[in-house]
């Protein structure tokens, strides 16, 4: 039976209402009394010494405040990075500086130069035009492999090469993985690129930096999924603001996908700004700096091996993969490919021998770091396209194949470090055989053919870590900062309730789930909850939304602050009862003495915790609000499997995505609809990737793919409509609420069963075509079709 | 953007005026022109727009049963009205751009804008249509003269296209996956004289004929009749989205199948 209210319910999302009225309150609707406005001179060349600017004409032009360049930035840090990534040789990855404002070099088109702040923004446009620059080009190193050859171009002088790191892992491993290849009586190769993707969320980045000189504090009102770590990278390491003088606001944020999280130069230059000129400045990214600026996602080119035995159990997998860093290193860029995607290469299946190499490099392009999935896409993209292709090679069945190598046994621990506590993956190929009705395909797909038209049908299975993350874990690991959470639960007198959580929503619907938790606890009305999130000011030091983390981490923290609440609450009810503690339930609302007909309602005790006339002051103290921090003790492990089917125009190469069907394992579903609701987003995003998305650069460093006239993004005529199930759910074992976590799963689920639903409709055509690289655009597939 | 004067007149005579001003440009729809002001491409003194002129608005039939379309008419007006007269030409307008586009886009801004891209070009040139500009009648074959560039002589206004109605006729649009501009376009359109194919999104040279199908097609007006017939990738567009290779296959395949709708 559907609920109508608290955990399980569908609830509609009440954030919805202002978002889609226009009554959201986003950072560009933020405006400060007496702001100035910034914008950015960027470099128009991918790599370049910078010889002199001279800013003396745009000082002087109408309006101009102050030019700044990275000489105003002297003893000021630079943005720092968050994790640090040890090599296969034990040593720490190379750290290259990353200034504010470039000096010295320029190292990708986009790399901020200077910065006019002006009364408008047209008078600070107009005066960047007048900025005298001198800058010799060089030769710009976009090719990862071109990029470490011997005497390429270094974007970093200082630095032995253009490699930040050679991981292997597991180091010990990589013996006994060559040994199986070896040995293995098959073994399938795949060579093959995960695409340069741009998050585009809808809103762009925005930073308004305000200073308050009466009481020496600064406000950063930013696009940000976390503002605590913005507060900590950008107070700590680059501004040396202490913390309690620095306030980070994230107010309504259009979107984020990953490409919110980071620390950006335009949040340290406004806040910075802002202190030296005793004014607010406010920037505001148009949507071609998004593209030069905002960081990328994916860029990984990989080689992957799957080996064989006789009977066609998966020995070994050995993966060699070039990660591209960009120019500099974004906030979380060295763990995507080491961390969040190396731990899960052993996807759904029980190979017993792993070995990742991962080589991270630097080249002249924007920064690449997490983009919904981060690192999790990659593994699931290469796992799931080899042993598609091997499927093919041994001419067995793909999902046969699949079953046959499932792991079955929970916990279990993989050769690549992590212990999945819970999963049943026949339970969702089960439920995906149903709900995307494979028996109907045959009549299906001879529906096509009498049309002109190739059908394929591509399977998948893929496993994500999320609930981001152990801190002590992650901090062996390399990163430099805790990744648990906190929620404060303040509940007024009159009974009404205020959530101050660590996590933020951009997008997520947390103001209507989170509250449909703590009402299922207390027995009240959802209504009565509401959630206060995105001020440093106002919450507890919560890291953030990212990772499909915030109701698995931040959720908990929730629940034990909602716990505390009980206890208490428990304690004044007894006291206003007459009864013991013991005897005090809470149901409904209402707290009654067990066995009897006394009780007292929610609302008498708060107002009692507030006005504590008849109270027990000698044990307890007034009031009623309680915070908790919670640290997950293992990421969680959401799984699943998906079916794709298209439909091929062979003359022209145009794939159409005809039905699609997802069964995932979520453990338990706080709101049914918002889950769905995400699973949609998500597969939009990989069918975005297999089908359409494309960063290019070419062989100089320009990027060709800077705006809308050639990005192509997915639209809705280019989606399905899905079929969803989460019904096969294993509860999570370690977290409170037995969830998952639901955000990145459909970006990373999706991309493989296009590509291999695409590959099966030109092999049903009679064209060998083993691979082709995403984005499966109709050029591609139709040249691959001539060969 | 540059700062820039704006006059908004209500007869073409005053726009004509108005435009003689150094550095002044008319502005239509601004669906092309507004982005690459805000993008600082270009630095007009003055911008004209022509859509309070009266009489450059609205698609009518004249004695000639051609169909007059006004210079400043939106797509979605000749999307509505041109669907009984001349369907082809409708469909061809509902689907370029979205909704919005529609309603701001004029077939006069994008005739004169003469994007390689464009859809309008294709279908002035396979129905042989007139461009009449405030002071003389263009034959489209002689309008069209490569990239972005057309007879039309500085300060001259484009207030009307008149469009002979075929037979019978059609156009598909393969569209460029990111732009949805086309990739490829081919029109074709039959008259009792014989068949007309232009070609767009393909050529370096923008919009043009292909006269090898208009043949065999004026012969034998059946998608079999271009059996064999290619167009050689010399020539043609290469960027992210096709090679030129790809675009000459494409112009074969489009064709027949506008062909097909079209018998
Ligand atoms: C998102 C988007 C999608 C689009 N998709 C398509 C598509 O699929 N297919 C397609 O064909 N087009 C497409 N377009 C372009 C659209 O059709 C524009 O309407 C067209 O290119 C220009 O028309 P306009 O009226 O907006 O002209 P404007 O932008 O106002 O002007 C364009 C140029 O023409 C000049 N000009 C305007 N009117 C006249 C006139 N009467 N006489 C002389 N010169 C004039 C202007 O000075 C300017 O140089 C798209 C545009 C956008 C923004």
């Amino acid at each position: 039976m559907p609920k109508d209210s608290g955990i399980g319910a569908a609830s509609k999302r009440r954030e919805d209402v202002r978002f889609l009225t226009g009554a959201g309150n986003y950072t560009d609707d933020i405006n400060v009394y007496g702001q100035a406005y910034v914008y950015f001179l960027r470099s128009d060349v991918a790599h370049g010494r910078i010889n002199s600017i001279d800013t003396s004409a745009a000082s002087e032009m109408p309006g101009v405040v102050r030019v700044f360049t990275g000489d105003d930035f002297e003893g000021v840090g630079g943005l720092p990075c968050g994790w640090q990534v040890t090599d296969r040789f034990g040593q720490p990855m190379q750290e290259p500086g990353h200034p504010v404002l470039a000096r010295g070099k320029v190292r990708h088109v986009g790399d901020p130069i200077a910065a006019v702040v002006a009364d408008t923004l047209q008078q600070a446009r107009d005066a960047a035009e007048a900025i005298e620059l001198d800058i010799e080009e060089l030769p710009a190193v976009v090719d990862m492999k071109a990029a470490l050859n011997e005497g390429a171009a270094k974007v970093h002088d200082e630095l032995p090469s253009n490699l930040c790191y050679d991981w292997g892992f597991v180091e010990d491993n990589k013996a006994a993985v060559d040994e199986a290849i070896k040995n293995a009586a098959h073994v399938t190769t795949l060579e093959l690129i995960n695409n340069r993707l741009v998050a585009n969320p809808m809103e762009p980045r925005v930073a308004v930096g305000d200073y308050n000189r009466a009481n020496d504090e600064s406000t950063l009102y930013t696009t940000s999924q976390n503002p605590h770590v913005i507060r900590l990278l950008m107070g700590a390491f680059v501004l040396g603001i202490p913390e309690h003088k620095l306030r980070v606001v994230a107010p309504d944020v259009g979107g984020g996908f990953g490409t919110k999280i980071f620390h950006y130069a335009e949040e340290a230059f406004v806040t910075f700004a802002s202190r030296k000129l005793n004014r607010a400045v406010k920037w505001t990214a148009s949507r071609s700096e998004a593209f030069m600026s905002d960081a990328h996602g994916r860029d990984h080119v990989t080689k992957i091996e799957l080996a064989l035995d006789a009977d066609n159990n998966f020995t070994a997998i050995r993966t060699e993969t070039y990660a591209n860093m960009g120019a500099y290193l974004s906030t979380f860029a060295p763990s995507v490919p080491t961390w969040l995607h190396g731990t899960l290469m052993a996807g759904n299946y029980k190979t017993p021998l792993i070995y990742v190499n991962v080589k991270a490099v630097f080249t002249n392009t924007v920064p690449v770091d997490a983009y919904r999935g981060a690192g999790r896409p990659e593994a699931t993209y290469q796992l799931e396209r080899v042993v598609d292709k091997a499927a093919r090679e041994l001419g067995v069945d793909p999902i046969a194949l699949r079953r046959q190598n499932f792991i079955s046994e929970f916990p279990y621990a993989t050769p690549v470090a992590v212990e999945y506590d819970t999963g049943n993956y026949f339970a969702t190929m089960d439920k995906l055989e149903e709900i995307a009705d494979l028996a109907g395909f045959d009549a299906r797909r001879k529906e096509s053919e009498a049309k002109g038209m190739l059908r394929g049908l591509g399977i998948n299975c893929y496993i994500e870590a999320c609930g981001i993350a152990p801190s002590n874990l992650v901090g062996q690991l390399g990163a430099r900062a805790g990744l648990y959470d906190a929620a404060t639960v303040r509940v007024n007198a009159t009974g009404s309730i205020s959530v101050m959580v660590g996590a933020h929503s951009h997008g997520q619907g947390h103001e209507t789930a989170f509250p449909q938790v703590v009402a299922d606890m207390l027995g009240i009305d959802e209504s009565m909850i509401e959630i206060v999130h995105g001020d440093s000011s106002k919450i507890p030091f919560g890291m953030g939304t990212y990772g499909s983390r915030s109701l698995a981490v931040c959720g908990s923290a929730m629940v034990r602050a909602t716990e505390k609440i009980i206890k208490k609450a428990k304690k004044i009810a007894s006291h206003l009862l007459e009864a013991s503690e013991g005897d005090i339930e809470l149901k409904d609302g209402k707290f009654s003495v067990a066995g009897t007909d006394k009780s007292v309602a929610w609302g008498d005790v708060t107002l009692a915790a507030y006005v504590p006339h008849n109270y027990p002051l000698e044990d307890i103290e007034p009031g009623l609000e309680e915070t908790a921090f919670y640290d997950p003790s293992n990421f969680t492990y959401p799984s699943g499997a998906y079916c794709c089917e298209v439909e091929l125009d062979p003359e022209t190469g145009k794939v159409t995505i005809e039905r699609f069907a997802a069964a995932d394992d979520f453990g338990n579903v706080v709101n049914p609809m918002i889950v769905e609701g995400q699973v949609h987003g998500g597969i939009g995003q990989g069918i975005g990737q297999a089908l359409l998305e494309n960063c290019v650069y070419d062989s100089e460093g320009q990027l060709l793919s800077a705006s809308y006239m050639d990005y192509a993004m997915p639209r809705a005529e280019d989606v399905p409509f899905y079929v969803v199930d989460h019904s096969c759910a294993t509860p999570c074992t370690h977290n409170p609420l037995g969830v998952k976590g639901c955000g990145e799963a459909g970006a990373i689920g999706s991309p493989p069963a296009v590509v291999n639903a695409v590959i099966d409709a030109i092999q049903s055509g009679g064209k060998n075509v083993l691979h082709i690289d995403m984005p499966l655009s109709p050029q591609r597939v139709w040249a691959a079709m001539q060969d | 953007m540059y700062a820039f004067d704006f006059e908004k007149p209500t007869t073409v005579a005053e726009a004509v005026a108005a435009l003689a001003d150094d550095e002044a440009q008319p502005l239509s729809g601004g669906q092309t022109l507004i982005p690459t002001l805000k993008q600082r491409l270009a630095m007009p003194s003055k911008l004209v727009s022509l859509t309070g002129i009266a009489e450059m608005q609205g698609v009518c039939t004249n004695d000639a049963g051609q169909l007059c379309i006004g210079g400043a008419t939106p797509h979605a007006v000749v999307a509505a009205e041109a669907a009984s007269k001349y369907p082809a030409l409708s469909a061809l307008a509902s689907n370029i751009g979205d909704p919005a586009v529609r309603n701001r886009g004029t077939i006069g801004g994008s005739v004169a804008n003469n994007d390689p891209a464009a859809c309008y070009p294709s279908a002035v040139l396979a129905s042989g249509a007139t461009v009449v500009t405030n002071n003389r009648e263009i034959a489209a074959d002689d309008y069209f003269q490569g990239l972005f560039s057309t007879a039309l002589e500085e300060g001259e206004i484009i207030t009307e296209v008149r469009f002979p109605v075929p037979q019978a006729a059609n156009y598909q649009k393969f569209v460029q996956p990111a732009s949805r501009f086309a990739l490829v376009g081919v029109f074709v359109a039959k008259f009792a004289d014989g068949v007309r194919v232009a070609v767009t999104g393909a050529s370096n040279d923008g919009v043009f004929r292909w006269t090898e199908a208009e043949k065999a097609l004026s012969a034998n007006f059946s998608p079999d009749a271009l059996n064999g017939l290619s167009v050689s990738a010399d020539g043609m567009i290469g960027d992210l989205h096709g090679t030129p290779e790809y675009r000459a296959h494409l112009i074969a395949v489009m064709t027949k199948r506008a062909v097909a709708a079209a018998s």
